[in-house]
This record gives structure tokens, C-alpha cells and sequence, in this order.
């Protein structure tokens, strides 16, 4: 049974078609790499699978748990940080970490919290308050929390936008060791093509709202006559039609 | 339901207050302002009437029992808009957190704030100017308890809005409290006021508490039945603040107002 199942996903805001109709799973150990131009329709795809936003059609589940009509459940078994959604600024990290937790029903959490700590190297920014930390800290703290409750499902979207290269690097190999050595599948976005694919085991390229390619990050650009995983994305944000043709 | 969870959003609003002399302040200032304007008033008021009666039950008590019932509502809306500053629900609704038990923790939030500063009013009360609650006997209880149950309501309903309308709204809810007080009759009876006014008081359960605690101080009895009415009343208001915040709650998950909530999506 994958981790993530999604069948016939649509979204529609007044006229404007965000996702439609798009299918997909992750597996356990996956790293699944959503990528496409901007409003192609990943974020859209993302807050519903979160249950932040609801589909007009379609079905998700988490671990085969329907995530509209067993929330709860399914919910606690996913987890995510965007770049986007820093945590709150007026608590300190380890008093995020704590609410995040309990909200996740995390148990050992103290321990939890302390291995995490050490994990993403935010020991000497315990105390701190989020909002003062740089945007790179925040991340790593935001991560720290998606990592929380060791989730079947961990959601990222673009995770390393603001990372330097070497954060990024370690970042990745901690995203990689999770997917490794839990049960947890991850479903990635990222502008970053040379991360994707030294990262993801599988990409799928959205264009408005629907799933144009998917396949192998390394050896998708050359089924499609491109050198690099780069010009196959910049061919589906600007020429997606020539690739449907194929 | 989880304890749990709804504790969580308990012990968040702790860690808001423990950290910052911004957030204890509101909690004792306004109060304190207010007992130090009509304690004083009250007392002139007293040196001057010919009539020997006491404003201290009469007005103090009544201010006091007015900045109970606004701080209950304040308590909700802060913890809320606590969310709002920090653009934080995108990070909690996606949590496994119901939306039953955010509002109740909301709530027991307040509840919790809320006696700290009846605390607080009841010592200055009692050691500046003489007033003591239980001036209104046993009658105090159900008093508190209106206002208790009509403040919880006007803040889900003051959250609800702002979920709908956006961050800036919230300046909508601030006065809420203001343009409530001059129907429900806090310092003068609703007799005094034109007959359109007073039959917009008769739908306000702090109408009944102000209404019974001058009856006390004038000798008179309380109709009980009035505070039931009351009470009836805040609880039908609490359902359906409750069910407006589910409702607009469901609309933003379809909206997608829930994820991406600022001022400049929803306005």
C-alpha cells in the first residue's frame, strides 16, 4: 500500500483550473519530486494533501486513511515545513518544538526534542526566539519540526530555498537518511534541478494543474532529447504542449 | 476530542504571556485604570448625594463586572489573534488539531486569563475603596456566570469575523464591548432608554446581570427567572458563534483563505 495515494485531484478557484484531475502515489523510502513553473500547481497540490485546502474532486489518503473523513489520524501522520511558513516568531525554538509536538501527540517528547536539536544543530538556539533568527535557522528549525513525529509522509516545498550550499547539502542527506531508514515516503518541491536529482527516486512535472511527465530525474531529460533535468524544465514552463505531443 | 491538544493551545498562550511585559500588562492595566476613575467617582459621588446611597455597588461593582465580561472576550480574541500576528495557521490547521479543540482551547485560554484579572480587580476593590462582591450575596455567581458565558460568545463570534474579513478586521472587535454597554444598561436601568433600544436589550444577557444587581442594592429581589433567561440566552449565543466560526472555518478550507491568510488575500 504507498503512503500517499492521490486519485483525480482538482482544484478550481473562480475560472482559474489550479490542479486538475492529477494522480499520483509515494511509496515508503520514496522521495517524490513535484516540480513545475510557478502556479503550476504544486503548492495547491500540497495544501490539500495537507487538508488546509479542500479538492473540488478527488481523493487523498495517508497510510489509507482518507484525510477529510479521518483527519485526525491521517494528519498525525504526516508532517511539513515550507519555506514559506516560518514557524511563529515570538516563541523560542524548543517552545515551538514543544507545541508542535503535543499538537502531533509526540511521545517522549522531551527526548524527541533534544535529539532533534542536536540533529539540525540549533543546541545554541534553544532559547532563542524564532522571529531572530536568519532565514536559513528558521528553516533548519522548521525542519526539526516536520521531523517531529518521524512521519509516514513528510511534505516539503522547497525546503533548501534559503539555505546556503552547504546547509543545503546537509539538509538533503538528513531528508535522504529519513526516507532511508524510516517507514516515511517524501513528496519534494523544488526550483532546484541539480537537488532534485541528486535527491528524488522519482519526478513528476506539473503544468497547469496537470502531471506532464513523470519519471526517473536522471534519465527523463534524455527520453525527451534534453541534456539536463534544467532544460526539461525550462521546456515544460515554456513549451508544454511540444511535450505533450511526445 | 483531545485534552491533549486543546492544553496545547492553553500552554501556548502561557509561553506568550511568561515571555513578554507586553502581553501581562492588558491583563491588570485597563482594570486598574478603571477602579482608580470610578472608585474615585463613587466616592465624590457618595460625599455629595443627600440621599445616602451608595454608588460604590451601584457603579464600581458595575464597571468591575463590565471589565470582567470584556476581558472574557478579549481573553478568546487575543489567543486568536495570536495566530493572526504570527500568519501561523497554515502551521497548526495543517496539524491534527480539530477545530473543536483549537476554539475550546481558546476558551479555557481565556478562562484562565480572564480569573487572573478578576483577581486582581477584586483585590484592588477590596483594599482601595471598601467594595466587595459578595455586597451582591450568593447573586454574584450566576452574574459572572452570564457574563462569563455572553463574553465566550462575542469572542468566537469576534474570531469568526476576523477569519472571514482578514487580520485588519480586527479592529472591528475592539469596541465590541463599547457599543454593547449603552443597551445593556451597565451604569443606568434600561427604563432610561427609548423603547427601541430596550427591546434590543432584551436579547443581551448582561442586560438581566446589570438589571439584577441594582434590584440587590435597592432591597429588591432578583428574578431568577430573568438570570435563566439570561443564561438561556448565552448559551444559544455560544452554539451559534461556534457554529459560525465552523462555518467560515470549512468556507476558508475551500477558499483556501486557511493558506494563505494576510491582510492583502482576503481584504
Amino acid at each position: 500500500m504507498p503512503i500517499l495515494s492521490v486519485s483525480g485531484l482538482k482544484k478550481v478557484y473562480d475560472d482559474i483550473i489550479a490542479v486538475d484531475g492529477i494522480s499520483f502515489d509515494v511509496a515508503s523510502h520514496e522521495i517524490v519530486g513535484l516540480l513545475g513553473p510557478n502556479g503550476a500547481g504544486k503548492t495547491t497540490t500540497i495544501d490539500m494533501i495537507l487538508g488546509v485546502l479542500k479538492p473540488d474532486a478527488g481523493t487523498i489518503s495517508i497510510d489509507g486513511l482518507d484525510i477529510f473523513s479521518h483527519r485526525s489520524e491521517a494528519i498525525s501522520r504526516t508532517n511539513f515545513s515550507a519555506v514559506y511558513t516560518p514557524l511563529p516568531g515570538n516563541l523560542t525554538v524548543a517552545q515551538n518544538l514543544r507545541i508542535f509536538g503535543r499538537l502531533y501527540s509526540v511521545s517522549n517528547l522531551s527526548e524527541r526534542i533534544e535529539d532533534l536539536l542536536v540533529r539540525f544543530d540549533l543546541v545554541k538556539f534553544r532559547d532563542k526566539k524564532c522571529g531572530v533568527l536568519s532565514s536559513g535557522e528558521q528553516t533548519r528549525v522548521s525542519l526539526a519540526k516536520s521531523m517531529l513525529n518521524s512521519p509516514n509522509l513528510l511534505l516539503l516545498d522547497e525546503p533548501t530555498a534559503s539555505l546556503d550550499p552547504a546547509t543545503a547539502r546537509d539538509v538533503r542527506l538528513k531528508i535522504r537518511e529519513f526516507a532511508e531508514e524510516c517507514k516515511g515516503g517524501v513528496l519534494w518541491t523544488s526550483h532546484n534541478m541539480y537537488e532534485v536529482e541528486d535527491v528524488c527516486n522519482r519526478v513528476l512535472f506539473l503544468s497547469h494543474g496537470k502531471i506532464l511527465l513523470e519519471g526517473n530525474p536522471k534519465t527523463l531529460p534524455a527520453e525527451y532529447g534534453k541534456k539536463t533535468l534544467e532544460e526539461l524544465f525550462i521546456a515544460v514552463a515554456r513549451e508544454p504542449l511540444s511535450l505533450e505531443e511526445n | 476530542m483531545s485534552l491533549n491538544r486543546i492544553l496545547t493551545i492553553v500552554l501556548r498562550q502561557l509561553y506568550l504571556i511568561r515571555g513578554s511585559f507586553s502581553r501581562v500588562f492588558p491583563l491588570f492595566a485597563w482594570i486598574g485604570v478603571d477602579m482608580i476613575l470610578w472608585g474615585f467617582l463613587t466616592r465624590y459621588l457618595n460625599s455629595v448625594a443627600s440621599s445616602g446611597f451608595n454608588f460604590v455597588p451601584a457603579l464600581l461593582g458595575a464597571v468591575l463586572l463590565w471589565d470582567f465580561f470584556a476581558r472574557i472576550m478579549q481573553g478568546v480574541t487575543i489567543a486568536f489573534f495570536e495566530d493572526v500576528w504570527s500568519r501561523n495557521f497554515l502551521n497548526i490547521f495543517a496539524t491534527p488539531l480539530l477545530i473543536s479543540e483549537y476554539v475550546s482551547g481558546l476558551v479555557l485560554t481565556s478562562v484562565l486569563t480572564s480569573l487572573l484579572g478578576l483577581l486582581i480587580m477584586l483585590v484592588l476593590a477590596t483594599t482601595l475603596f471598601n467594595l466587595s462582591f459578595f455586597a451582591y450575596g450568593f447573586m454574584i455567581f450566576p452574574f459572572l456566570l452570564v457574563l462569563f458565558l455572553f463574553g465566550i460568545s462575542l469572542g468566537i463570534f469576534g474570531s469568526a469575523l476576523v477569519l472571514r474579513l482578514g487580520p485588519a478586521s480586527e479592529w472591528f472587535i475592539w469596541p465590541i464591548p463599547a457599543i454593547i454597554s449603552p443597551f445593556v444598561g451597565v451604569l443606568y436601568p434600561i427604563s432610561t432608554l427609548p423603547d427601541w433600544m430596550q427591546a434590543v436589550s432584551r436579547i443581551l444577557p448582561p442586560t438581566y446581570v446589570f438589571e439584577g444587581l441594582r434590584a440587590i442594592i435597592t432591597g429588591k429581589s432578583v428574578p431568577l427567572i430573568s438570570l435563566a433567561l439570561a443564561a438561556a440566552l448565552s448559551f444559544i449565543y455560544i452554539f451559534l458563534a461556534y457554529l459560525l466560526f465552523v462555518r467560515i472555518y470549512h468556507s476558508a478550507l475551500k477558499s483556501g483563505l486557511i493558506a494563505r491568510y494576510s491582510a492583502e488575500s482576503v481584504s
